[in-house]
């Protein structure tokens, strides 16, 4: 339509629009507007304090500062377990684009096919969760992450404290391992400090520290967009970082000790009697806790939990098993302070009667006394002293070496074993106690029932006049007093005391001990250590009642104990060896003698490489071959070698013809221990 | 016929007014895009104030009367090139509503379209004014002239913009005389019908349902359809009342206000200036509104009044749902908010608009 017509077009439209409608149209206007604002005041105004809170939740992010978990070392200050920091990358599917997969395979070395994989297996996660690609990656692939923040904003990365523990299982159960805390453990008061996804000690010595070796966290106040990425920080609070432990173990023992139980089913504990100081703890089968510090895999788990011979369990704590033979140093103590062994003569003829029962010995010893029933270990001997001290003497000297009872090792889930007595079989099994149960109880058979770790305080503990000590695993000088008693608190025990016996006594058991090694009559002779004061008890303890020689079946086969020391008084070092279905005590008997032998070389050394006669003869500890740490040690730990010994010492010297007798009475000459 | 016009009638103060709200806008989008990609946008804002001052100025000059007197070839025009985004239009996020120019100039059609309808249905209403009612037929004559662009931008699909074209059709029918018997008719139908779609299921799919209540309920699902509003709610209630600086909203620098500097810019505004800088820029737009009320009371005839009733019709209309949405109480639907948003085609949209505005009001006092 032309411009011209439109103007001279006839129309009814010159009127003027009504202005009532105009001035509506002002008030609408108005109207639109104060709602407006009244929501503005409403938000801005009356709800500014609870949005002020959103807002900082949104932007304000805790980032938590990991403590780095105390290390251990051993106890010359040789590192065993370190920490290292270890990057998971993760991977945030909301933002991730199309197309970006070959990238991030590529700069995160994985196959395409895996990433596919994982991707498909969280394709039901939410999607705000963020999925992890790859543990520990190399700075190489850190620094690809860092380089393609921009390109690739879906990949993060978590930074972690993770424990490097020595391989192939060395020392696994006694440094024990950590892992996330579980629910459980959560809801216990004890872990009150912890919150989920802490990293907590879970056996060993990395549970029972776990106080000191955690630290404490700190934490980050970060300001973080809303993709979570950091673009500011508040403030922060530095994290405390775990104590250091020294342990008592060592190195070279425990190296030694870990060879000779290689391929073995049992146990090992060795430990300096004067301090009740752990010098090596063994038990196979083994685990790597390295597989528990980083996220376990569950065919590890399974062969673990599945392996009949329990490879998480520490069997030189744990394992309680019938004693067998080396039960008899108890008899014996318990026969000569009683007044009853001195004199007591059998003639074995390959067993004995009792109660209408003939109860079976190895071999025919013929006349026995008490010098000779412990090298012969002839039960005949042990039945007729069982039966003649009665159950509830035999009890008695038996709880006072600590028979039945936790020793009050620094380690956790100590087993007690048990020392029968009628008290207790009326307790336990509801029965009255039978008079051929004593008997059985004689030879460390029946229902008697200890671990290495027992074994090892209680016969060093008459070898050491009596002194009995609490093994542990850290010194009690690196702890803070606090500590120390709450360690004492949570792992009960029958500790430090001091037993009562006569000087004669002592030397009479310590000699019986040395000749199971060093008298051509002893169980352990094969044994015997050219040039060291060997002693000890060997202990072949049946697993089945009326057991079968000569079976195929492994599992039957008898238990071979072995507990020996050196120098027989006042032992420097004792060993006990549990070797379930080892046939023999005699066979654990050559393990203990390699550790003890490593021991005495090691002393050896660290005395100026002197011999054998040179050392005997009296002179000033070489202090400055000490390592610098140990110097320190015995300030603390001295006093039980003291208490050790005897009140009045044996004038006699020991009747074997060994040249270590003098260290006997000069224990405190001998350097480190 | 020649026609006296005038700059000394140029309407300085809508332009005062509508230059502070401009210059509002360049340092809110400078704030909002600071340590995002999109930084250096405040720049490229003022290129396209410039163009449209300059675009203003020009469409001033021509007669008002001549523009609508080529209204309705503009809007066939128009229907065509929404067409024609429907088969060549560029494809973003999931919507067609772009054409590529050359030169890298993407164009948007749906939001000339509504200057072309404001022109035709003041074109439309022109001569059915002083009638003492409309028909049903002038009335459906209306809805459909309004009714087409709005369905095919509907199907583009752009809901946003479709409705931007509703108030275009209240204003036309509201200034063109309906009764208000029809009008209550009309009003009870519309609402009838909305009642019905709703309830019967079939015409909206539960997700376009969420999206348009979830503003009621944001706490329900925020890390869904919750979420824009929620994190819109907690950056204008922080602002609190005297906000928190420029470039300081936490909401905004730290990404969790969603597109900042155009849908969301006045919650970005909100946040960095509190309830006092956003009811200052509330005033602002209550003045600019009555400012062209007044020119549309002294337009010289009927087209003149309808033409700036339209522009601020629309402007009403954007304001309250772009505000109502950043406040929690409209849905989140995608209009932009005049003059203070950012983008090409809604500044030269919105200063096309006042151009028209400008070219009633030199005109007012010519006969």
């Amino acid at each position: 339509m032309p411009l011209s017509d439109l103007h001279n077009m006839p129309r009814r439209g010159d009127e003027k629009i009504s202005p009532t409608k105009l001035a509506a149209a002002q008030y609408i206007i108005t109207a639109v507007l104060v709602v407006l604002v009244m929501g503005l005041w409403r938000l801005q105004v009356l709800g500014a304090a609870n949005y002020r809170l959103l807002a900082e939740a949104n932007r304000v992010r805790k980032v938590p500062i990991l403590a780095p978990r105390g290390r251990l070392f051993d106890r010359e200050g040789r590192l065993l377990v370190d920490n290292y920091s270890s990057v998971t990358c993760f991977l945030l599917r909301e933002q991730m684009k199309d197309g970006d997969l070959p990238m991030i395979a590529d700069g995160l070395h994985l196959p395409l096919e895996q990433l596919q994989y994982t991707l498909h297996h969280f394709q039901y996660a939410p999607k705000y969760q963020p999925i992890p690609l790859k543990q520990d990656i190399t700075p190489d692939e850190q620094a690809f992450i860092s380089a393609h923040a921009n390109e690739l904003p879906e990949l993060e990365t978590l930074e972690e404290q993770r424990r490097l523990y020595p391989r192939d299982g060395f020392a696994a159960h006694l440094i024990g391992y950590v892992g996330e805390i579980s629910e459980q453990d959560l809801n216990n008061p004890k872990y009150a400090y912890y919150e989920p996804g802490d990293v907590v000690g879970k056996s060993g010595v990395e549970q029972s520290y776990d106080a000191l070796l955690r630290g404490k966290d700190g934490s980050r106040d970060v300001i973080v967009n809303s993709h979570g990425r950091e673009i500011g920080r508040l403030g922060e609070e530095m994290a405390t970082p775990g104590k250091d432990l020294k342990l008592t173990i060592d190195l070279d023992i425990q190296t030694v000790a870990e060879r000779v139980m290689e391929g073995k089913n049992g146990g090992l504990v060795a430990m300096d009697p004067h301090t009740g100081e752990i010098l090596a703890m063994v038990s196979r089968p083994a685990f790597d806790p390295n597989q528990f510090a980083v996220r376990l895999s569950k065919s590890y788990w399974n062969g673990i939990i599945t392996d009949p011979n329990h490879p998480l369990l520490n069997k030189a704590i744990q394992a309680q098993l019938a004693p067998g033979s080396t039960f008899k140093v108890v008899m014996t103590l318990a026969g000569l302070q009683e007044n009853t062994a001195q004199n007591l003569h059998v003639v074995c003829n390959g067993g004995v009667d009792f109660y209408g029962h003939f109860y079976h010995c190895d071999r025919h010893h013929g006349p026995v006394d008490i010098h000779s029933a412990l090298p012969y270990s002839c039960d005949s001997y042990y039945y007729t002293l069982a039966n003649k001290l009665g159950i509830d003497t035999i009890a008695k000297y038996g709880h006072m070496v600590g028979i039945g009872q936790k020793t009050g090792v620094d380690l956790p889930e100590e087993a007690a074993g048990i020392m029968p007595s009628p008290q207790w079989k009326l307790k336990a099994q509801h029965q009255p106690w039978y008079a051929g149960e004593t008997i059985s109880v004689g030879i460390g058979q029946g229902a008697v029932q200890a671990s290495p770790i027992q074994l090892a305080r209680a016969l060093s503990g008459i070898a050491s006049g009596g002194a009995m000590v609490r093994p542990h695993s850290v010194f009690a000088d690196e702890l803070p007093p606090d500590v120390l008693q709450e360690i004492q608190e949570a792992y009960p025990g029958s500790g430090e005391k001091q037993i009562e016996i006569t000087p004669e006594n002592w030397q009479i058991v310590t000699d019986d001990m040395a000749n199971v090694t060093q008298s051509p009559i002893g169980t352990a002779y094969e044994a015997h250590l050219e040039g060291i004061d060997f002693a000890g008890k060997t202990g072949t303890a049946d697993v089945i009642s009326g057991r079968q020689k000569g079976t195929a079946d492994k599992a039957t086969l008898p238990n071979a104990w072995f507990v020996g020391m050196t120098p027989r008084r006042n032992p420097d070092i004792v060993v006990a060896v549990l070797w379930e279905h080892g046939y023999w005590g005699n066979n654990s008997a050559k393990l203990a003698a390699q550790v003890i032998n490593a021991f005495v070389e090691k002393r050896r050394k660290q005395a100026g490489n002197l011999r054998l006669e040179q050392a005997a003869t009296p002179q000033p500890t070489p202090a400055p071959v000490k390592p610098a740490d140990e110097a320190a040690k015995p300030t603390a730990t001295a006093k039980p070698s003291d208490a050790g010994t005897p009140p009045t010492k044996p004038s006699k010297p020991a009747s074997t013809p060994t040249a270590s007798a003098p260290a006997v009475d000069k224990p405190k000459t001998i350097p480190a221990a | 016929m020649t026609r006296f016009s005038s700059y000394r009638d140029f309407d300085l103060t809508l332009f005062v007014f509508v230059l502070l709200m401009s210059i509002v806008s360049v340092f809110e989008i400078y704030s909002a895009t600071l340590h995002t990609k999109f930084h250096g946008f405040h720049t490229k804002q003022l290129e396209y104030l410039a163009a449209g001052i300059a675009l203003m100025f020009l469409i001033s000059m021509i007669d008002y009367h001549k523009l609508i007197g080529i209204a309705y070839w503009a809007y066939g025009i128009s229907l065509a090139s929404l067409i024609a985004v429907k088969l060549v239009g560029k494809k973003v996020l999931g919507a067609r509503r772009w054409i590529a120019l050359p030169g890298g100039i993407h164009f948007q059609p749906s939001e000339w379209v509504k200057l072309v309808l404001i022109a035709a249905v003041a074109r439309y209403f022109w001569g059915l004014c002083g009638k003492d009612d409309l028909t049903w037929t002038d009335i459906a004559k209306a809805f459909a002239m309004v009714g087409i662009p709005m369905l095919l931008v509907l199907s583009q699909p752009d809901l946003g913009t479709a409705l931007t074209y509703s108030p275009i059709l209240i204003i036309g029918l509201f200034l063109g005389g309906i009764s208000w018997k029809k009008a209550a008719i009309l009003v009870l139908t519309f609402l009838v019908l909305i009642v019905g779609v709703w309830k019967s299921g079939k015409v909206l799919k539960p997700y376009q349902k969420a999206r348009l209540t979830s503003f009621q309920h944001p706490e329900d699902d925020p890390k869904g359809s919750g979420y824009q509003v929620r994190q819109s709610l907690i950056a204008v209630g922080s602002g609190g009342i005297w906000g928190k600086g420029a470039t300081k909203g936490t909401q905004t620098q730290g990404d969790f206000l969603p597109i900042p500097y155009t849908d969301f810019i006045f919650a970005a505004l909100c946040e960095e200036h509190g309830f006092v800088g956003a009811a200052l820029v509330l005033i602002l737009y209550f003045l600019i509104l009555v400012r062209l009320v007044q020119n549309a009371q002294t337009a010289k005839d009927p087209p003149g009044t309808l033409l700036v009733m339209g522009v601020a019709g629309v402007m009403l209309f954007q304001i309250a749902v772009n505000v109502g949405m950043v406040v929690g109480m409209m849905p989140v639907t995608g209009i932009p908010l005049p003059l203070l948003s950012y983008g090409g085609s809604s500044v030269l949209f919105t200063f096309l608009a006042l151009g028209m505005v400008m070219n009633v009001r030199m005109r007012r006092f010519v006969n």
